[in-house]
C-alpha cells in the first residue's frame, strides 16, 4: 500500500499538484485520471522519487520514502516496477537482453536462470519469438507488453504505469489493460495506472481518482462514476456523444 | 558569469555521480569492452586517414618554406616529426574525436533521457550517470594513447610517402631527419594531452546529453553543444598544459 499526505509541487513558473492526499491499495489497479498536462506524469514521477515534492509525504507500508536518504531510497526501488509512456526500452539491446538487465544489474543468478526468469516473464506477456529483435523492430504495443515483462522481471511489489496505451488501437489496448489487472491480481501488486482513457476506468478501474487543476477533484470506483454527478469529472469522462447516451442510460 | 559558474557546479556534481562505487562490476566491465570498440576501435579508420593527409601536407610545406640550399633536408624530416608528436597527433586527432566520438556520446545520451531511458534505470535503482559515462571515460582514456601513437606512425609514413612521391627529399633523409635529435619525452607529452583531451570529450559531451530537456531538437542542439564546449576547452587546455609540460 502508498500513502500521500498532502503532496505539493511546483515548477518554476507553476503549480502543477496541489495538497493531494490519497491512499493507493494492494493488489487493485489504482486509477490516476485527469486531461492531457493535469499533472498526472509529475504525481506519477514525485511518487517514484524521480522528482522531489515541495511538502508532504509519501509513505510506502509505512515507510516515509521522501524522507529516506539516497541508499534507502533504492532499497525500495528495487520493489517498484515502472512502465513510461514510450515504453523506454534499452535501444541498444534485445527483447531479451532487455528484461535480463534488471535481473543481471541485481542478482547473482546464472545468465541460465536469468534467461529461464526472462522468458516466463515474456512469455507471460504473450511475446513469442521476438527475443532476438530490437526495440526499434516491434510494434508499439509489443514494446509495451516487453517493457511490462522487464517491470515484472524482479518481482516488483509496486507496479507504476504511464498511460500504458497510448498510441495504441482500442484492441490492443484493453488487451494491455487486461494484462496489467491480471498481473497485479495474480502478485498482489499495489498498481497505479495513468490514463485519460475512459476504455480503461472501465474495464479496469478498482479505484479512481480524478486530478483537476493540480487538485484531487473525485475518488471512487469505476462503477460509481457512472452514478456520479461531479460536473467536471463527467465532462470529462463522457466528453463524447456516444458516452453521454450511455451515461444518461444508466442514470 | 553567473551562468558559467552555475554549470561549472552541476558539471562538478555530474562527474561525483559518475565516479560513484559501481553497483555490479560483471556488468561495467561489459560495458567498458562494449565502448572501447563503439568509440576506440572505430576511430582508427579516420584517425589513420586523416593522420596520413596530415604528415604529407606538413612535409610538402615544410619543403616549400625551406626551399634554402644552406638549410640541410633532413630538416623537413625532423620538422614533419616535431609537428605531429608536439600538436598534430594529440589536439589536431583530439578535435577530431571531438566532432566524432563527442557528438555521438551526447545524441545517444541525450536521446536515452528524453525517451525516459535514464529514468527507467533510475527507478531500477541503478546510478545511471555512472552506468552510462564512466565506462565510456575508461574506454576513451584508455583507447585514446593507441590513436595517437597510431596517428604520429602513419603521419610520419604520409611524409614519407609524399617526400619521395613528389621527389623533394630522399628516403634516407627524410628517415635520418625523423631521428635526429629526438626527445622521447615529446612522446609522454603527446599521451598526457590525448587523455586529458579523451576525459574532456567524453565527461563534456556526457553531461551535455544527460542533462537534455526536451525532444530530438534539444538532443541535436545538445550534440553541436558537446562539440563547441569540448573543441574550445581542448584548446585551452592544450595552452595550460603546454605551459606545464614544456616549460
Ligand atoms: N520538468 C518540468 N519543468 C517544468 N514544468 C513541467 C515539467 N514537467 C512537467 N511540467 C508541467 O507540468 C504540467 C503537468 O504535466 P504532466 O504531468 O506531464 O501532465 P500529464 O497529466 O499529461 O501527464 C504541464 O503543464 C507541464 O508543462
Ligand atoms: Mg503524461
Amino acid at each position: 500500500m502508498i500513502e500521500l499526505k498532502n503532496i505539493s509541487k511546483s515548477f518554476p513558473d507553476k503549480l502543477v499538484l496541489d495538497n493531494i492526499s490519497m491512499c493507493l491499495e494492494q493488489g487493485k489497479t489504482n486509477l490516476i485520471i485527469g486531461q492531457s498536462g493535469s499533472g498526472k506524469t509529475v504525481l506519477l514521477k514525485c511518487i517514484v522519487g524521480l522528482e522531489e515534492v515541495d511538502k508532504g509525504e509519501i509513505i510506502y507500508d509505512d515507510v516515509i520514502f521522501n524522507h529516506l536518504d539516497f541508499k534507502k531510497k533504492k532499497d525500495i526501488r528495487k520493489k517498484i516496477g515502472m512502465l513510461f509512456q514510450g515504453g523506454a526500452l534499452f535501444d541498444s539491446l534485445t527483447v531479451e537482453e532487455n528484461v535480463m538487465f534488471p535481473l543481471e544489474m541485481f542478482t547473482n543468478q546464472s545468465v541460465e536462470e536469468n534467461l529461464h526468469r526472462a522468458n516466463a516473464c515474456l512469455k507471460r506477456v504473450n511475446i513469442i519469438n521476438a527475443n532476438k529483435k530490437f526495440p526499434s523492430e516491434i510494434s508499439g504495443g509489443m514494446k509495451k507488453r516487453v517493457a511490462i515483462a522487464r517491470a515484472i522481471a524482479l518481482q516488483p511489489r509496486f507496479l507504476f504505469c504511464d498511460e500504458p496505451n497510448s498510441g495504441l488501437d482500442p484492441k490492443t489496448s484493453i488487451l494491455i489493460d487486461q494484462l496489467i489487472k491480471e498481473i497485479t491480481e495474480e502478485y498482489q501488486i499495489t498498481t497505479i495506472v495513468n490514463t485519460h482513457d475512459m476504455n480503461s476506468v472501465m474495464e479496469i478501474g478498482d479505484k479512481v481518482i480524478y486530478i483537476f487543476q493540480g487538485k484531487k477533484a473525485w475518488e471512487g470506483s469505476s462503477t460509481d462514476i457512472l452514478q456520479s454527478d461531479n460536473k467536471d469529472l463527467n465532462d470529462f469522462i463522457f466528453a463524447s456523444n456516444l458516452a453521454k447516451k450511455i451515461k444518461s442510460f444508466y442514470s | 558569469m553567473f551562468k558559467f559558474l552555475v554549470q561549472l557546479g552541476r558539471y562538478y556534481i555530474f562527474l561525483s555521480k559518475v565516479f560513484a562505487k559501481p553497483e555490479n562490476k560483471k556488468i561495467y566491465y561489459r560495458q567498458i569492452i562494449f565502448e572501447i570498440i563503439e568509440l576506440g576501435v572505430k576511430s582508427i579508420g579516420i584517425v589513420a586517414i586523416i593522420s596520413t593527409f596530415m604528415g604529407a601536407v606538413i612535409t610538402i610545406q615544410t619543403a616549400y618554406n625551406t626551399e634554402n640550399p644552406l638549410l640541410p633536408k633532413y630538416l623537413i624530416g625532423l620538422t614533419a616529426r616535431d609537428s605531429l608528436l608536439l600538436e598534430f597527433s594529440s589536439t589536431v586527432v583530439a578535435l577530431i574525436l571531438a566532432g566524432k566520438i563527442g557528438s555521438s556520446i551526447a545524441s545517444n545520451i541525450g536521446t536515452m533521457r528524453v525517451t525516459e531511458q535514464i529514468d527507467a534505470l533510475e527507478i531500477m535503482g541503478v546510478n545511471a550517470a555512472s552506468y552510462l559515462v564512466l565506462p565510456k571515460i575508461i574506454a576513451v582514456v584508455f583507447f585514446n594513447p593507441f590513436l595517437t601513437l597510431l596517428s604520429i606512425g602513419v603521419g610520419l609514413f604520409g611524409g614519407w610517402m609524399a617526400g619521395i612521391l613528389t621527389g623533394i627529399i630522399t628516403s634516407q633523409d627524410y628517415i635520418y631527419g625523423i631521428q635526429y635529435a629526438f626527445i622521447p619525452y615529446y612522446i609522454g607529452y603527446s599521451l598526457i594531452k590525448i587523455v586529458c583531451f579523451g576525459f574532456i570529450i567524453t565527461t563534456v559531451a556526457a553531461f551535455n546529453g544527460f542533462y537534455v530537456k526536451g525532444g530530438s531538437l534539444e538532443v541535436g542542439q545538445s550534440s553541436t553543444k558537446a562539440v563547441v564546449y569540448s573543441s574550445v576547452l581542448i584548446l585551452f587546455f592544450n595552452v595550460v598544459l603546454t605551459q606545464l609540460l614544456l616549460s
